[in-house]
């Protein structure tokens, strides 16, 4: 069985426990999440998770339709085949002395990342982008000696006017009909 | 108009329509139980453990339809419901679930009997709540109920701290929920449903699987329809029994594990499977690989998460079984399948599950079949786990709609008394059968209390090999003989019913199972018969662990020895 990368979307009510029940279905079915992000979404008590697992495509597909059962969960998506954006943000401290500052500095620029903390042995960078870039930039970095790794995990859209969960300028009431379709 | 969050509560279950509730108090829900004599509608039902509580709601709703409610304390009370809880979950049983908890101030701080008890039963319900503000008490009950019964029905549990039920608020009861993340989809897509009408209408040796599903939705009528107007066999799975009279030319018994030989067979050679109000249990498919090798499959199920779980299908519907095969039925051409259903037939000539061999001793079988005889097939059964189960199963035939009770998905042993309690107080004008195994009778003996205190008239049938049998006759088959912990010994239960307050009778021979069970019809109020069978009779048929239904092994003769049955063909 090969398994692959899977972005899935979910919509889910702002209520404590959400997040509980849905990482207990994928821990009953030992997968392992790879990362989860969780904010805000356009409407107001409803929030928007990014998750990202490894596993077989009919196996994905049954988790999803378990979350979708989730009675707080509004909707699913798997948009891994989909046109979509993902981003990840990562905050990396690294080893500098004044001999390698400027060579650091110089890496930044080329990521079009951030040094957004200075120490007198250390800076600590941001940077945005798809996980690719991100890696690219911690190889070059090793070097130098990394202090600590803080990554937010993937968030990710559909690309296009449509979004994959069609809920912006609707209540989460009107947003949810003929949307969700469970049990 | 103010009120407690007690009285909340109560007022809630008045609307919901609850008559009884199941239950056992403790300190923390006792300000609840305070204020249960403020509603004399609600009956409470004292059970001796809440395992009881839950059981006893479980088959209350499974009897009547209804609702069940059980209460139980925090700590010990909501874990001794764990077990009765993820029975309801597996076997789609409405049932709600009321927990008292420590204070909110205590919460989180290892109080006295606190216990996470949501956390716990969070794989278990289908929702569940911890109730952190009197005022949403109104909503979070009509969405308990809603959630419960709607739907693929299930269990949801509330979870109440103890000064929760003592604060005040506004009563307002809500006419709707607002559960924008639950929409469950009632009516089948007419584009499924249409092709799947072609296959059926195209189909040589078609095949109905009928399970609970039909029962839930009541669609005995519909499927009656079906099967009639194409001339479709139909097969049920262990819970889907009752849902279509067994008496009925087209009916061939149960598949599975324990399913009737021809019932599997026609699985095997079926070239299309039309699945209604079913999930593909392991115990129905066995081997998955080997499941239904020619046929098509159609799935109808009101849950997606369903479809595609355990067994590739061509044609889902997802929707209420009864809304999907009303649109289905207006499709079908009326036909017949001659040869079909004469091969079937001729199988259950040739392998004949049901037929009760002669014996000196005292068969289980027998013993069941006289049951189904002296009630004419008029009786609620509910059974417990193992082979007691297996028997009632198959040796009472099963005409009227829901007149079987047993724990499938689960199979929890100690199911049987309480679950039977609770059939007979959901529908006191029925004869209500519970047949135990003395092993699991032992786990929820305590019961007996309860139906003498509440007056509950459960006739008791103990189907007692002094083993644990069903594990004994894997022992036998596949264990070389080894009966490692399951020799049982048990008390004289006629003895225990007679100190528990009711009368019993020990049965030994089969003169004397007759009037023992008329004896039992008699008597006004619960009685016990405790049938001494045959210790190491098997149940057969049966399909090997591992083995595809078509490798179904049926009853050997007498003298072929234990260990060469399983080449038996
Ligand atoms: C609570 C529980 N524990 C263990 C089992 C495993 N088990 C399944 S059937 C069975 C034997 C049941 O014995 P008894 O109640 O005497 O019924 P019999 O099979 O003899 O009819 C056991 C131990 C179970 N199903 N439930
Ligand atoms: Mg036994």
């Amino acid at each position: 069985m090969v398994t692959t990368k899977h972005t899935l979307i979910a919509l889910v009510e702002d209520k404590p426990g959400v997040l509980n029940r849905m990482a207990s279905l994928f821990r009953r079915r030992s997968f392992n999440i790879e990362s989860i992000a969780v904010g805000r979404s356009e409407v107001p008590h409803l929030s928007r998770m990014t998750i990202v697992v490894d596993g077989t495509t009919t196996m994905v597909e049954q988790v999803r339709k378990q979350l979708d059962k989730v009675v707080d969960v509004i909707k699913v998506s798997d948009i891994t085949g989909d046109d979509m954006i993902a981003r990840e943000l990562a905050l990396i401290k690294v080893k500098a002395t004044s001999s390698t500052r400027s060579e650091i500095i110089e890496i930044v620029d080329i990521f079009r990342a951030n040094i957004v903390d200075v120490a007198s042995d250390s800076v600590t960078i941001e940077v945005t982008g798809d996980e690719d870039k991100i890696n690219s930039l911690l190889n070059l970095l090793r070097g130098f000696g990394i202090k600590e790794i803080s990554r937010t995990g993937r968030i990710a859209m559909a690309r296009g006017a449509s979004g994959s969960l069609p809920v912006e300028k609707k209540s989460p009431k009107a947003q949810a009909k003929g949307q969700k379709t469970s049990r | 108009m103010k009120m407690t969050g007690a009285q909340m509560i109560c007022e809630s279950l008045v609307r919901e329509g609850v008559e009884v509730i199941f239950g056992i108090l403790g300190g923390a829900i006792l300000p609840l139980y305070d204020t249960l004599p403020q509603y004399p509608q609600l009956r409470h039902i004292l059970v001796r453990h809440e395992q009881g509580a839950a059981h006893a709601a479980d088959g209350y709703a499974r009897a009547t339809g209804k609702v069940g409610v059980c209460f139980a304390t925090s700590g010990p009370g909501a874990t001794n419901l764990v077990t009765g809880i993820a029975n309801a979950h597996l076997d789609s049983v409405p049932v709600v679930a009321i927990t008292g908890q420590v204070a909110r101030p205590f919460i989180g701080k290892d109080a006295f009997q606190e216990v996470d008890i949501t956390g716990i039963t969070l794989p278990i319900t289908k929702h569940n709540y911890l109730v952190l503000d009197v005022a949403s008490l109104p909503s979070i009950f009509k969405e308990a109920f809603y959630l419960a019964r709607s739907g693929r029905p299930g269990p949801v549990l509330i979870d109440v701290p103890r000064d929760v039920f003592i604060d005040q608020a506004e009563f307002h009861y809500p006419s709707k929920v607002d559960l924008p993340g639950y929409k469950p989809t009632l009516q089948g897509h007419p584009a499924q449903i249409k092709k799947a009408a072609k296959l059926i209408n195209e189909a040589q040796r078609p095949l109905i699987i009928a399970g609970r599903g039909v029962i839930i939705s009541g669609a005995y009528n519909e499927l009656k329809q079906l099967a009639e107007s194409a001339q479709i066999p139909v097969i049920t799975t262990l819970l889907g029994i009752s849902c279509f009279p067994e008496s009925h030319v087209l009916s061939y018994g149960m598949l599975g594990m324990h399913g009737m030989a021809y019932a599997n067979m026609a699985v095997d050679a079926a070239d299309l499977i039309i699945a209604i109000g079913m999930r593909f249990d392991d115990r129905a498919t066995a081997k998955v690989s080997g499941f239904a090798p020619h046929a098509h499959i159609i799935h109808i199920d009101i849950d997606p998460a369903e479809i595609g779980k355990n067994v590739r299908v061509d044609v889902p519907i997802v929707g209420d079984v009864k809304a999907v095969l009303q649109e289905l039925n207006k499709l079908i051409i009326s036909t017949e399948h001659i040869d079909w259903v004469q091969q079937l037939d001729d199988w259950r000539k040739e392998h004949p599950s049901t037929v009760i061999r002669d014996s000196e001793g005292l068969l289980p079988q027998f013993v069941i079949r006289k049951i189904y005889e002296v009630t004419q097939g008029e009786a609620i059964i509910v059974t417990g786990v193992g082979q007691n189960q297996m028997w009632a199963a198959q040796h009472y035939w099963y005409n009227k709609p829901n007149s079987l009770i047993s724990a499938g998905g689960l199979g929890p042993m100690g199911f049987e008394l309480p679950a039977a309690m609770g059939a007979k107080v959901g529908c006191p004008d029925e004869t209500v059968w519970c047949i135990a195994g003395d092993g699991g009778f032992q786990m929820t003996i305590q019961e007996l209390a309860t139906i003498v205190q509440e007056k509950v008239a459960v006739k008791i049938a103990i189907m007692n090999n002094g083993y644990l049998g069903m594990v004994r006759q894997w022992q036998e088959m596949f264990y070389k003989k080894r009966y490692v912990a399951t020799p049982l010994s048990g008390p004289d239960f006629v003895k225990i019913a007679e100190a528990y307050g009711f009368p019993g009778l020990r049965v030994k021979h089969k003169e004397e199972v007759v009037p023992a069970i008329e004896k039992a019809m008699e008597e006004q109020g619960p009685f016990l018969i405790d049938f001494m069978i045959e210790p190491e009779e098997n149940v057969y048929p049966m399909v090997p662990p591992g083995a595809a239904l078509a490798e179904v092994l049926e009853e050997p003769r007498k003298e072929v020895p234990a260990w060469s049955r399983r080449s038996t063909p």
